[in-house]
């Protein structure tokens, strides 16, 4: 009488094996299945036909996917750059602050506090071309007299949805380079002074090396969190008018779900992910970069 | 080129005085050392001379100049830290070059600077290391290159070899002696280690709870102690210190012998005084194993309750009086714990302090 007794390490990760393969591996690989198949939630028997890579050629091929595309890597890259200066200023001012620091820190954070769903409403509201608080305060101060079509011209929406994208996260790179600025010895900055630094020379050459991990950690989040930008875009602008702000996951979430072709608009989130896993892993390589100058690499 | 010159310095954190006005002149090329316990007020008097901190009160010159409120970088000084602070990105050829790529000199002049300091201090091979991969030594050295590849007016150092083990410290003191030869120039040094502060400088200021004690040259404040704390705290072992009263030509030690007043002192201490009577180990000998003591000496009886032999000479623990006593045995032979022993005490090399001031009196 011999039973199989499964070894117990196994008996032990099978919850988590289970509920892994449950909630991350059947949707993974189904999803990637199904973006090579004309599958449309509308028609579930679409599931069951295979078209090979139509789905990715017909994406690589569609001007409005290269479009979304090279707008969301527009947004990152001017995001990412202004909110890194913004929050490197923020931390620099709120590191010299002594008394009422810790308040100073809360209130900083508030921003990060608010789902981003409210930020696209509240910059919707903002700038509203009749109602719009920034149409109201130009036109008081005389500054214009016309109603700036704000979320309805093309570059002047961008730039309403990055100027939300910037209020609602550059206090992650304040937050992260302050911990950063908190961990910069006090002698070396010492020595630099003695050596003949002014205090700008000294943030240059020895502060910032000291930070600069702290910056490359804030850069591969929000890469990533900018990368699937979606709900701020969704709320203000919808992506439109006329595709104007269409970025790569309002572009995805509107194939999948209200033109029902899920299948095509798989096809375009699996080559999205490589935008998110490029950058990534550059962020990473740069932290470690980084790391090692600093002798911190292990 | 440069003196130092301190004038009613003070240094306060908010309401806490931690440097009481202090005054000191440092001339040309001199090598001053500031010692004294932890605590005292060395570092920060050395900072504010840096301009790393700011002076609460009074002047502080370099060269001719007064520096009260210029910023470290305008002060042509540099400085060694206690736990290096070196640049740990940059490669020690960079950390050296540092000062002088601030400076904008030419690239030629910096790696002819920087060359000539890693000959000085032997670095030339670990040139292109980080400080990471370098020992606490050579990190050290590192620092000091750093602080000559400038050629300031001032070097200043914060306990630099205190980091360092036992031989490596006795190494680099010389080495610092050494360069202090070898670049000329004013050396203000802090340490809390007397043999340090006696075998390197030309001058020792002695602190303590932010006041100068003494300032003098090694063997001054060794021959001539201003007072008890500066005898205790300058020489090793420790000065022995016995309370007594003044008795007519005699000191009466308090529960111990009666000692004639030593003859330097005879005159200028009153009947009734009480003092403080001081004697190092060294003029402290047990009888047939003395120096010859060429004036007065006094004699008297005392049990020894510990001896360490130091090969050349014997270390005697007795108690006289009921404080512990310490006295030095030259041609040692062994002696037993308990032992029972004559010893002269040399008066000609004692000190007399007054019981109540803690001063010496001359
Ligand atoms: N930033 C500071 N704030 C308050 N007190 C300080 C500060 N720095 C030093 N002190 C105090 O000043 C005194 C002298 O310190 P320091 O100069 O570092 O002594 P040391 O002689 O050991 O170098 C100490 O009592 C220390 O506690
Ligand atoms: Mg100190």
């Amino acid at each position: 009488m011999s039973r199989f007794r499964p070894p117990p390490w196994l008996v032990l990760l099978l919850p988590a094996i289970i509920i892994l393969t449950a909630v991350v591996m059947i949707p993974l690989l189904l999803s990637l299945y199904s973006s090579f198949t004309p599958y449309r939630l509308t028609r579930p028997e679409t599931l069951y036909k295979w078209i090979g890579t139509f789905n990715y050629e017909k994406a690589m091929k569609s001007a409005h996917f290269w479009a979304a595309f090279g707008r969301t890597i527009l947004l990152l890259t001017i995001a990412l750059n202004l909110e890194m200066l913004m929050g490197l200023g923020l931390a620099l001012l709120v590191n010299k602050v002594t008394y009422g620091q810790r308040a100073l820190r809360t209130v900083m954070m508030f921003p990060m506090m608010f789902s981003p769903i409210l930020v696209g409403f509240q910059f919707k509201f903002i700038f509203n071309d009749n109602v719009g608080l920034v149409n109201n305060a130009l036109q008081s101060l005389g500054l214009s007299n016309v109603a700036i079509p704000w979320l309805v011209d093309g570059q002047l929406a961008f730039t309403a949805i990055l100027v939300a994208e910037m209020w609602s996260s550059t206090s992650v790179f304040a937050i992260l380079i302050l911990a950063g600025l908190f961990a910069v010895p006090r002698d070396p900055i010492e020595a630099a002074k003695v050596d003949g630094c002014t205090p700008w020379q000294s943030f240059r050459h020895i502060t910032l090396p000291y930070i600069m991990p702290f910056i490359y950690i804030a850069l591969a989040i929000r890469s990533l969190d900018v990368a699937r930008a979606y709900d701020i875009v969704q709320i203000m602008t919808n992506g439109g008018p006329a595709r104007r702000t269409e970025l790569l996951w309002t572009l995805i979430g509107r194939t999948g779900y209200v033109d029902a072709k899920m299948g095509y608009a798989n096809a375009m989130g699996y080559i999205s992910i490589f935008l998110a896993i490029f950058f990534t892993i550059y962020f990473f390589r740069k932290l470690n970069a980084a790391r090692s100058e600093l002798g911190m690499a292990g | 080129m440069a003196q130092v010159h301190l004038q009613k310095v003070v240094k306060k954190y908010g309401s806490l005085q931690v440097v009481h006005g202090i005054d000191l002149e440092i001339a040309d090329n001199e090598f001053v050392v500031l010692v004294g316990p932890s605590g005292c007020g060395k570092s920060t008097t050395l900072r504010m001379i840096a301009g790393l901190e700011a002076i609460s009160g009074g002047e502080i010159k370099i060269g001719e100049r007064l520096v009260n409120d210029l910023p470290p970088r305008h002060r042509n000084i540099s400085m060694v830290f206690q736990n290096y602070a070196l640049y740990p990105h940059m490669t020690v050829r960079e950390n050296l070059g540092f000062s002088l790529k601030i400076a904008k000199r030419p690239q030629q002049e910096i790696d002819k600077a920087v060359d000539e300091a890693a000959q000085i201090l032997s670095l030339t091979e670990y040139m292109d290391r980080k400080p990471g991969a370098l020992s606490g030594g050579q990190r050290q050295r590192v620092a000091m290159g750093r602080a000559i590849v400038r050629h300031p007016e001032v070097f200043l150092f914060d306990e630099p070899l205190s980091n360092l083990d036992a031989k490596l410290r006795t190494q680099m003191r010389t080495e610092i002696k050494k360069l202090h030869q070898k670049v000329k120039s004013t050396i203000v040094y802090v340490t809390h280690d007397q043999v340090e502060a006696m075998t390197l400088a030309d001058r020792i200021v002695i602190m303590r709870d932010g006041y100068i004690e003494q300032v003098g040259t090694p063997l001054d404040v060794f021959e001539t102690p201003a007072n008890t704390f500066v005898a205790t705290f300058i020489g090793s072992p420790p000065m022995n210190l016995l309370h007594g009263r003044v008795t007519g030509n005699e000191i009466a030690i308090d529960g111990g012998p009666a000692i004639g007043v030593p003859e330097p002192f005879t005159g200028k201490v009153q009947e009734g005084q009480k003092v403080i009577l001081g004697f190092r180990a060294d003029n402290l000998m047990p009888y047939g194993h003395a120096m010859p003591m060429e004036s007065g000496c006094a004699e008297f009886d005392m049990t020894v309750n510990l001896s360490e032999p130091l090969g050349t000479e014997t270390l005697l623990f007795g108690s006289l009086a009921g404080k512990e006593v310490q006295a030095k045995m030259l041609n040692p032979r062994p002696v037993a714990d308990g032992e029972r022993l004559q010893f002269r005490l040399d008066l000609a090399r004692c000190h007399l302090f007054d019981a109540d001031s803690q001063q010496a009196l001359r």
